[in-house]
């Protein structure tokens, strides 16, 4: 018996798959957004607040990931340029999107007629967290219902977002979620992360996250 | 629940090197697993057997060395095992933190004959 080293990344393939995704996502000038989030929390809400605030001067496709049905593409479909729906039910893994699914989203869509793309990960705080698509940020979504644990609970999530979105603020006074806890926790594990502070049923603090959008959008085509 | 590709990743791995090494068989896979990384040692090998078959590595064993999660205070630099859920830092209490292991899952090693 002989013994072989061999010291090789296990998830090296999904991240060659996402830096070529990356890639040609800038060969495009195309921005690429990762929302995650727990189921409910509100991804295809935002998604929809980002799409009416930012159309006019942004050309955005969204790609929606769900295990099944068409209900959140159907949602965005009037409101975006261009949309692809990923079902993941049917495919080896279903709880969250992977580099390679993106790849095939991809060229179903005209890069060159876009600006942004906004990816909406599967409903999960776990799995989502393993995977790079090839996005340019991340964003994380915590709604009040789900408590102020979440980042004790699912550290991995937090500590590789670049924004961090507390949605559902219209329902402080009926939930216990300490804001500053939860800020105290996802900034002791990221330090860098940007908050946003919104209710996507009244539009408060929506304003803020899309200027933000419209900030990297903007930076990203400057820089190159 | 996404362990399939993982292992599909292990075997394409495992194969290309055992193949370079002009193996007959392979006997054992040695993977290092952090403590904090979302795969399942059990799932990996249930998919493994299943998707090792009719290759040189059917029958091999997984041997999964598991690598404890350790922080590193951004506030004293103390680095330390979490007791719990909560990350404070025994030294000075602090919460803010990076981990510096625990995330790996990486295929050190495997045993031909």
């Amino acid at each position: 018996m002989k013994k072989i080293e061999v010291i090789q990344n296990v998830l090296e393939a999904n991240e060659v798959i996402a830096s070529r995704n990356r890639q040609l996502l800038d060969k495009h000038k195309v921005f690429a957004i990762n929302i995650m989030s727990a189921p409910g929390a509100g991804k295809t809400s935002l998604i929809l607040h980002t799409l009416r605030k930012l159309k006019d001067k942004l050309r955005i496709a969204v790609i929606e990931g769900d295990v099944a049905s068409i209900v959140d593409a159907e949602k965005v479909q009037s409101e975006a340029k261009a949309i692809v729906q990923i079902n993941t039910r049917n495919m080896p893994e279903s709880c969250s999107l992977m580099a390679a699914m993106i790849e095939a989203a991809l060229k179903g869509l005209f890069l060159d007629t876009l600006d942004l793309l906004l990816i909406e990960n599967i409903g999960n705080l776990v799995c989502p967290a393993e995977f790079a698509l090839g996005e340019h940020k991340r964003v994380v979504i915590s709604s009040l219902p789900e408590g102020d644990d979440k980042p004790v609970k699912y550290p991995l999530i937090f500590i590789d977002a670049d924004a961090v979105i507390i949605n559902k603020m219209d329902l402080l006074s009926h939930v216990d979620f300490d804001i500053a806890a939860f800020r105290r926790s996802v900034t002791g594990l990221n330090p860098k992360v940007e908050f946003f502070q919104l209710s996507c049923k009244t539009g408060e603090g929506v304003e803020q996250w899309c200027s933000w959008v419209w900030e990297q959008v903007k930076t990203n085509t400057r820089g190159r | 629940m996404h362990e399939l590709g993982v292992t599909e990743n292990i075997v394409n791995i495992v194969l290309a090197k055992a193949n370079e090494a002009q193996a007959n068989k392979v006997i054992q896979i040695n993977i290092v697993i952090g403590e904090l990384s979302g795969f399942v040692p059990e799932c990996i090998q249930f998919y493994f057997d299943s998707l090792s078959k009719g290759t040189m590595a059917q029958g091999a064993v997984l041997h999964f060395d598991s690598i404890p999660t350790q922080l590193r205070c951004r506030d004293c630099s103390t680095i330390f095992h979490p007791q719990d859920t909560v990350w404070a830092c025994p030294g000075c209490q602090g919460r803010s933190v990076e981990i510096s292991q625990g995330r790996e899952l990486y295929i050190e090693s495997i045993d031909i004959e």
